[in-house]
């Protein structure tokens, strides 16, 4: 590798209070990924991939070891500067879409460049954009009670992508999708990809996954298996 | 965040629930309208009160029989026990005084008045020439009771506008003879409608010469006596001069009680400015309660909104921002209830004022301002834990969160 990953951990822990007992979310995780890279996180429920991910996202702090992102060491950032990277460098698609109910498609996509204080004639241009790049311009002033699943999928992408960030994580996002929307909104993804975009999608879905061109398996909050690195040898 | 668009998503947030909204602004309002209608009763009557004293004539001093502990009016004084009679000569000895430019004696009684088979209960007052100019009173038909010997009186009568009217309807009421009591008179002239004096509605009266009242309601004292100083800077000393003059002519004794009408005026404006005041601070106590209730819908709102709030930090909201667009929901909603309150309260004051139109029911400016003060001071202030509370959110937590 000539260039230096994009995303780095170093010896991450995680680990969370139950109760009295401790739940190892993660443990003494080493990973690095590059710009631009197509990686799937895969594993069974409690292997740790969700924490990974919200992790990777700047949502979630270790308890232990080094997160840099872009070469920076983000693990001791303030809030306050956390939620700039998060502003500026990461997009979220989640399973569940968390579109707010009250507003519509067009307000849901502006709604980060809202947090970042835009003026309103640069928003309304990259809304107007997105809008067109991903066939919702006859859907803008629809709420998301009018909108059917793959569109509201296509809406949080648009919003995930709308700052033009450098790493779009993806928590299941076909998980409440039928096939054929899935796989319209896979195809979204990767076109995002394609476009130098690093994409990380956690999936329980094999097919879903063998998609990808790096696989990562989680077992027990450790990685079990990176086949990259079997790539290597 | 710009300032707009955190406004907008305040506006938005808060017009997303309207029942909450409108229950919220409505408690608010209750408040606000509570304190400005209150207040406008209680200033309302202390103004009512305030006039009707100011149109009995200025530079009034009033000398009761008996000795009162307090300069200011006591309800004691109505019911007096005196040793000493306060005597016609009492009076007449007053006019000696420089200070004083004109007094009457006061005799009063309730008796009957009848005319050509007409009978009236009315109130009776006795006195002499001068208590028309001292009660500042006009008159309409005729003229008033004339100068002549307090000790005598000639059997002449002036009635107020609406005894005239009752008892003579479209006859003209002068030089007619009545019997009072168990005397004839005759009317020698009608006074001005006005409106109510303190006590006696001047158009319900009948005034005859004091001597004459004296023998009517068998009784020797005065009533009160009525002073009417030079002038306004002349008044402290024509209590002086008055006091003095009736202490040497009673043995040395002071057991008469000398009031000036700004001492009884400020008695009165003082105790409803007070009263004004407890109203106030009652109906803010409603105010206070709305707050406690904008804390509880906001508390809702972010339990409600708990998803939300996860995905805001998800997308790069400082905690910063989150607890500014929830403490501007929340002043939203009080500055809305606050305005309607505004209105609701004027509407109501003037609704009192239409409906009794001799009352001044005006809201007093500092007691509005107050309101809305508090109205907006706790609105903000029962949503900053709200706002806080949202702030603290976990974000991986919240996110799991339907």
């Amino acid at each position: 590798m000539t260039s230096p990953p994009q995303i780095e951990l170093r010896g991450v822990e995680r680990v969370f209070q139950l109760g009295d007992s401790e739940v190892h979310a993660l443990r003494r995780l080493d990973m690095s990924i590059a710009a631009g890279e197509y990686v799937a996180v895969m594993g069974p429920s409690g292997s740790g991939k969700s924490t990974l991910l919200n992790l990777i996202g700047l949502l979630d702090r270790p308890n232990a070891g080094l997160y840099l992102l872009e070469g920076r060491d983000v693990t001791t950032l303030t809030p306050d500067e956390q939620a700039r990277v998060r502003s500026e460098r990461i997009g979220f698609v989640f399973q569940s879409f968390h579109l707010v109910p009250r507003l519509t498609a067009a307000e849901n996509i502006a709604l980060p460049l809202i947090l970042a204080g835009m003026a309103p004639r640069e928003r309304a241009e990259r809304v107007a954009r997105a809008l067109a790049d991903y066939g919702l311009e006859t859907r803008a002033g629809h709420r998301p009670d009018q909108l059917s699943g793959g569109q509201r999928q296509r809406v949080a992408i648009a919003r995930a992508t709308v700052m033009q960030p450098a790493v779009i994580l993806a928590d299941e996002p076909t998980g409440n999708l039928d096939r054929a929307t899935g796989e319209e909104v896979i195809r979204l993804l990767e076109q995002l990809n394609a476009s130098g975009v690093t994409l990380i999608i956690v999936t329980h879905d094999p097919g879903l996954g063998s998609r990808s061109r790096r696989q990562l398996l989680m077992e027990d909050g450790a990685l079990r298996h990176d086949s990259a690195l079997v790539n290597m040898t | 965040m710009r300032t707009p668009d955190l406004i907008r998503f305040a506006r938005d947030a808060a017009t997303g629930n309207l029942l909450r909204t409108a229950l919220l602004v409505l408690s608010v309002a209750i408040g606000v309208a509570a304190v400005v209608v209150l207040t406008a009763l209680g200033d309302g009557a202390r103004r009512y009160v305030v006039n009707e004293f100011s149109s009995l004539g200025s530079n009034l001093i009033i000398v009761l029989p008996g000795r009162s502990e307090t300069g200011g009016f006591n309800p004691a004084n109505a019911i007096t026990s005196t040793p000493r009679d306060l005597t016609i000569n009492d009076a007449q000895a007053l006019l000696r005084a420089t200070a004083i430019r004109r007094l009457a004696p006061l005799v009063v009684g309730t008796s009957e008045i009848s005319v050509d088979g007409k009978l009236r209960e009315v109130m009776v007052a006795g006195s002499t020439t001068q208590f028309i100019q001292v009660r500042s009173l006009a008159i309409a038909q005729g003229r008033f009771l004339p100068d002549e010997d307090w000790e005598r009186g000639s059997a002449e009568a002036v009635i107020g506008a609406k005894i005239r009217d009752e008892l003579f309807g479209p006859e003209p009421a002068l030089g007619k003879l009545v019997r009072i009591g168990d005397r004839r008179f005759r009317i020698v002239g009608v006074l001005k409608s006005s409106g109510q004096g303190l006590g006696m509605n001047s158009d319900e009266l009948v005034i005859v010469p004091v001597a004459l009242a004296q023998a009517m309601f068998n009784t020797n004292t005065l009533f009160r006596i009525l002073i009417e100083a030079r002038n306004r800077e002349a008044i402290p000393a024509a209590k002086a001069q008055a006091e003095e003059i009736l202490k040497l002519r009673h043995d040395g004794e002071l057991d008469v009680t000398v009031i000036t009408q700004d001492a009884v005026l400020a008695t009165f404006d003082r105790l409803l400015g007070v009263l004004t005041l407890g109203v106030a601070g009652i109906a803010a106590i409603s105010l206070a309660v709305a707050g406690i209730l904008v804390m509880n819908v906001m508390l809702v709102s972010v339990a409600q909104r708990t998803a939300e709030i996860g995905l805001l930090k998800a997308l790069g909201a400082t905690g910063n921002t989150i607890r500014l667009t929830f403490l501007v929901e929340a002043t939203m909603l009080s500055l809305a209830g606050a305005v309607v309150g505004f209105v609701l309260g004027h509407a109501g004051a003037a609704l009192i004022r239409y409906l009794y139109p001799t009352f001044p029911a005006y809201p007093p400016a500092w007691a509005v301002l107050a309101g809305l003060a508090t109205a907006l001071a706790s609105g903000i202030l029962f949503g900053v834990a709200p706002a806080r509370r949202a702030a603290a959110l976990d974000p991986v937590q919240a996110l799991a969160k339907r």
